[in-house]
């Protein structure tokens, strides 16, 4: 199965080459090539385990526990095809976006980081090596702090800078947790110390690790309180990257979380003590937090950006809830979120890309000079408040399901009181694409006011309504998404028993 | 022709025409006249699916199945058809009236306007057809999300304010209430079709019967019941033909459909009869239709007058569903069609009194009369058929509603009540409806006003057929009565 | 007591990890605040390798003469993330210069101040 690590190496190769063009366009056209064939390893690997099927590959042919070992489920399948394909969207969306936003020179460096940061996120989704996974989670980092500092606002500089001591924070809690249990357990192969954790589960040790990891990670995944970074980071980083990250980053930290919780330390372990009541309280705050703040914003991409917050609350709230809905939930919002958050910051980059702008008081009246981009945005923005025939409603259902299920009725009150503020924080967006009369001036800052200029390249809108329309096609044929959803849960719950891994 | 491909069909067409018209920019006669003709090929599909009714109601259209048990599907039945033959034989009219309208108004973005009305018209015949309630709120939502670029067009500031309004308040509501219901709802049964006699009977636990449906009236506020029923009298700003068809037939009806199909065949009448969970809950609709009659009383804008009028009539459709016996039922779908077909020859005519003479406010039509004979003929009749006056179809709906209050078996002091509110209620309309006709014919205008003239033709003949009616479903409602009682066991499972 | 002095060089470590976090949140300067997230990071690194430390232990490479040996992976995994704090480091003190460049500032309080974002 040498399909696994080439999702690895194969970024590994391109990336120097890359950063090595002359050419921007050179540049672009090889992470092109990279990410279609990224995509395609990737939904191979994702036909191979959607039922059950468990893909285990030793790197350098070391043997686990000692070896690094990569383990391959419907879950983290999953994630890998959110990174690659969001990743295929986002370079085909590039293309122009990154010539108006990043100079010549640096383009190519530009697109060599890219390709580190998808190395890194496909590093840390592949990996059943605790430690590895750090490293690739350190990948994935930097090239994003670097990747931020590129936004044209010298904002983007200190919004870079604050992301980089947050998560390099985050990043040494999650490497403390992580020689805290490996102090305990001697192991650093997830399924190894699974296995062998009644042997040393009782030391007051395990549990500091459990504490330092998901906190850890939760700042990385900005998940409430610890959301600071993001919104800044997010709204100045260049348009190609707020898509990608926006769409990916938190995704692959909520996925370790997931991982870490179920696969690591045995479920009994921590569903006893304050942890789930913890996720489900921290989801609903940051569900009506987020969704506050973000009707506040004055510029769609800060908007989008608090929602953002909103929404991870919705993942973290379904594992919180700790039942097969909930999680399934989870996963299918990973998946959902993407497409529907992809989408609108892609409409976003599109306004910057032909209005200069993204504030909302300068895009007025645009919707009738951009009436493609704009339905885009009404269509995902629909999804995003979970309208029914679209990717939102889909994991807001099994949401609600398991909320009710459980019985936990904040829960609900919280999911639904999300979604009122969605409609309002939505429509704030739709109403002043519409209904304001035009913003002249902004339009008229456009340089040259040139026909390649005032019309949006086909890559971006291609690549949009490949998004909106998958944001459809998945809320309405939903077989895929929840089959490998409810494999992963399937596998999650079942896995600790599992006795030992054998290569394929 | 085989019933599921009808089905879709009667989807296609108005969703074809939207397509084809808002190509047709620049060619309004012939936008116009597509427009036209999809309105008159679905209302033909329609009638040819009322000649399959009752036999090939088994069949059933499925689409995708996005959750489990919970298909996208569609199937004929009563109601069902009730509301699709009201609908499409209104958006004929409704057609007609508008050329007239549209352009002795000068309305901006009327290629938009033909073309989210033919999609409203749409996600109308979806829900009509709809096999659970699953698609029903689909398409109930996608009905919101049309309707809304409908009742901003003026797109000026009062119109996106009461816009939003509009949107919250749909949406809100049904997202806040309705929703949960409907999850509630599938965790019992395990599904969401509509079943004869009730998905949920014997299957809830008797003690959640009144909150779930109070969490249904609340969550369906398309049918305007107090306290969510702001967002009709905000959606007053869109232009006429869509206050009438969409807000006096198909938005509005969408909502008290919905709530029929809840009561008989999610809930089941017998088992909201058996438990008494409707006794206090009938007191909602009963404080709406008075509470919206006397509010309608102090409105001297005209349409918003008939707004408050649309909310108490709507008030009298829950009531008889609330009623849960055979004769309100009855009375309830039966006033689907009847209210439907008066409700939109009085927005009509306001219409037409607004496009000839610039006119809006009840106060200054004194003596307008005398320039607009035949509109002011056609308001009176519509009036009279609400207030359910014999010779007009009004009094049948209203005749079986009287029935079912008088056969509800709750505490006889909420019986009494239900007598009373109907019948003070047939007062207020009196009040209300009659006297702007009086005023206009009788009154002494202040003014002499010269320029005063009738409405254009098709406008006038938009008017005159739903008065028709009004007079003819009075002497032929056997068809009407034979689709408004619930699919029986040979219909659905 | 004998908690207190067996466990002391983890309490060591807490004080370098405390020092590294209080210089990371008190100073406004820049460069101090990655200084400070750079001795954060050391913290962790001596945290691991004394982990590996065994009282009496060799360097493990096998041969006859000895029976102890300090457990080698610690030591080996904090390669990699000295690594890895490197070049946080490089990136966080580039960002400074480039941040000096556009701003004329490496206050954090007047930078915060020319954006106008009040905290």
């Amino acid at each position: 199965m040498q399909t696994t690590v080439l999702l690895v190496v194969l970024p590994l190769l391109f990336a120097p080459l890359t950063a090595l063009c002359r050419n921007g366009k050179l540049a672009w056209a090889l992470t092109l090539v990279l990410m279609l064939a990224l995509s395609t390893l990737a939904i191979h690997l994702m036909r191979d385990v959607l039922f059950g099927a468990v893909i285990h590959y030793e790197l350098g042919g070391w043997a686990p526990p000692w070896g690094i070992e990569y383990k391959i489920d419907s879950l983290n399948a999953l994630v890998c095809v959110i990174v690659t394909s969001i990743g295929l969207l986002s370079v085909l969306f590039a293309k122009s976006s990154v010539e108006k936003e990043i100079s010549e020179q640096v383009t190519a460096l530009f697109y060599a980081c890219l390709q580190l940061c998808v190395l890194g996120m496909l590093g840390i989704a592949l990996t059943g090596d605790i430690f590895n996974l750090f490293v690739f989670l350190e990948i994935s980092s930097l090239s994003s702090y670097a990747l931020i500092a590129m936004g044209r606002n010298r904002k983007a500089l200190t919004a870079a800078l604050e992301y980089l001591i947050l998560g390099t924070i985050g990043a040494t809690f999650f490497l403390l947790g992580v020689g805290m249990l490996y102090a305990a357990s001697g192991s650093l192969n997830m399924q190894d110390i699974a296995r062998r954790f009644a042997d040393f589960g009782s030391m007051h040790l395990v549990s500091t690790s459990l504490a330092f990891i998901v906190i850890g990670i939760a700042l990385k995944a900005a998940i409430f309180p610890l959301h600071s970074w993001l919104p800044k980071a997010y709204s100045q980083a260049p348009s190609v990257i707020s898509i990608f990250l926006a769409a990916t980053a938190t995704k692959v930290s909520i996925y370790v979380i997931i991982r870490c919780l179920y696969q690591v330390y045995p479920v009994d372990y921590w569903s006893s003590a304050v942890l789930p009541d913890l996720l489900t309280g921290l989801g609903c705050i940051a569900i009506v937090y987020g969704s506050a703040r973000a009707l506040t914003q004055t510029d769609i991409r800060n908007l989008l950006a608090y929602s953002s917050v909103a929404q991870i609350g919705y993942m973290i709230l379904g594992i919180g809830l700790m039942n097969v809905h909930g999680l399934m939930a989870s996963f299918l919002h990973l998946f959902n979120h993407a497409i529907m958050k992809a989408a609108l910051f892609m409409a976003a980059g599109v306004f910057f890309y032909r209005a200069n702008t993204t504030k909302l008081s300068e895009l007025a009246g645009l919707g009738k000079e951009m009436p493609w981009t704009t339905a885009a945005l009404i269509i995902a923005g629909l999804s995003l408040i979970g309208m029914p025939g679209t990717v939102g409603f889909v994991s807001k259902w099994y949401l609600l399901q398991s909320a009710f299920e459980t019985g936990v009725w904040y829960a609900v009150i919280a999911v639904l009181a999300g979604s009122v503020l969605a409609i309002l924080y939505v429509w704030k967006m739709v109403e002043a694409l519409y209904f304001r009369p035009a913003f002249k001036v902004a339009i008229h800052h456009v340089p040259s006011g040139s026909s390649g200029i005032s019309r949006t390249p086909a890559g971006m809108l291609v690549s949009i309504w490949l998004l909106v329309f998958s944001c459809i096609y998945f809320g309405i044929d939903t077989r895929l998404t929840t089959t490998s959803a409810r494999t992963a849960v399937a596998t999650l719950s079942s896995d600790i028993h599992i006795v030992s891994g054998s290569t394929p | 022709m085989n019933t599921p491909l009808l089905i879709l069909l009667s989807v296609l067409v108005p969703l074809t025409g939207a397509g084809l018209v808002s190509q047709l920019q620049r060619l309004p006669n012939l936008r116009e006249t597509i427009t036209l003709l999809s309105a008159v090929v679905l209302f033909i599909i329609n009638l040819l699916l009322y000649n399959t009714f009752p036999e090939m109601t088994s069949q059933r259209l499925v689409l995708a199945e996005p959750f489990e048990n919970l298909p996208i599907a569609f199937r004929v039945e009563a109601y069902g058809l009730l509301f699709a033959l009201v609908a499409s034989g209104l958006w004929i009219v409704t057609s007609i009236y508008s050329i007239g309208y549209m352009r002795a108004h000068d309305e901006l973005n009327q290629t938009r306007f033909y073309t989210l009305f033919a999609v409203a018209i749409a996600c109308v015949m979806a829900i009509a057809y709809s096999d659970n309630l699953f698609t029903l709120f689909l398409f109930y939502e996608a009905l919101t999300v049309t309707t809304y670029p409908l009742v901003t067009h003026a797109g000026t500031k009062q119109a996106k304010k009461q816009g939003r309004v509009y949107l919250v308040l749909l949406m809100g509501s049904s997202v806040a209430f309705l929703l949960p219901a409907i999850v509630l709802t599938y965790l019992q049964a395990g599904r969401l079709d509509f079943v004869a006699g009730g998905l949920l009977s014997g299957v809830l636990n008797a003690q959640w019967l009144a909150p779930l449906l109070l969490l249904y009236l609340l969550g369906i506020a398309k049918a305007g019941i107090m306290p969510l029923h702001h967002w009709l009298p905000s959606a007053m700003v869109a232009p006429t033909p869509v206050s009438a068809l969409l807000h006096a037939v198909a938005v509005v009806k969408a909502g008290v459909f919905t709530i029929l199909k809840v009561v008989v065949y999610v809930i089941g009448p017998d088992f909201i009869a058996g438990q008494g969970a409707h006794h206090w809950l009938v007191w909602l609709p009963m404080l709406t239709i008075l509470v919206a009659s006397l509010i309608a009383m102090t409105k001297d804008h005209l349409k918003e007058r008939l707004a408050y009028s649309t909310i108490s009539q709507l008030s009298y459709i829950v009531l008889g569903a609330l009623a849960a016996n055979s004769y309100g039922l009855q009375g309830a779908s039966l006033h689907i069609a009847m209210h439907a077909f008066a409700k939109i020859t009085l927005f009509f005519a306001a219409g037409a009194i607004l496009v000839a003479n610039h006119k809006t406010k009840v106060s200054e039509l004194a003596g307008l009369g005398h320039a607009m004979p035949f509109t002011f003929a056609m308001f009176t009749i519509g009036s009279l058929s609400i207030i359910g006056l014999p010779v007009f179809g009004g009094m049948w709906s209203k005749w079986y509603l009287i029935a079912g209050a008088a056969a509800f078996d709750g505490p006889t002091f909420t019986q009494w009540a239900m007598l009373a509110t109907l019948t003070v209620s047939s007062l207020l309309n009196i009040a209300y409806l009659l006297t702007i006709p009086v005023r206009a014919f009788f009154a002494s205008p202040g003014i002499p006003s010269v320029h005063a003239k009738e409405a254009p033709l098709p406008c006038l003949i938009g008017m005159a057929v739903p008065a028709i009616f009004c007079i003819y479903l009075f002497f032929d409602p056997h068809w009407l009565l034979n689709l408004s009682q619930p699919t029986t066991a040979n219909g659905l499972p | 007591m004998d908690y207190a002095i067996g466990h002391l060089n983890y309490w060591l470590i807490i004080c370098v990890m405390m020092v590294g976090l209080y210089t990371l949140m008190s100073r406004g300067n820049l460069i101090k605040k990655v200084a400070g997230l750079n001795i954060f990071q050391t913290s962790v690194i001596l945290f691991y390798v004394s982990l590996g430390k065994l009282q009496g232990g060799t360097a493990p490479i096998v041969s006859p003469e000895f029976v102890l040996y300090a457990n080698p992976l610690p030591q080996v995994l904090m390669l990699t993330a000295i690594v890895v704090g490197v070049a946080t480091t490089a990136l966080g003190f580039a960002l400074i210069v480039r941040i000096k460049e556009a701003y004329g500032s490496m206050d954090e309080s007047e930078i915060n101040r020319m954006d106008g974002t009040g905290t």
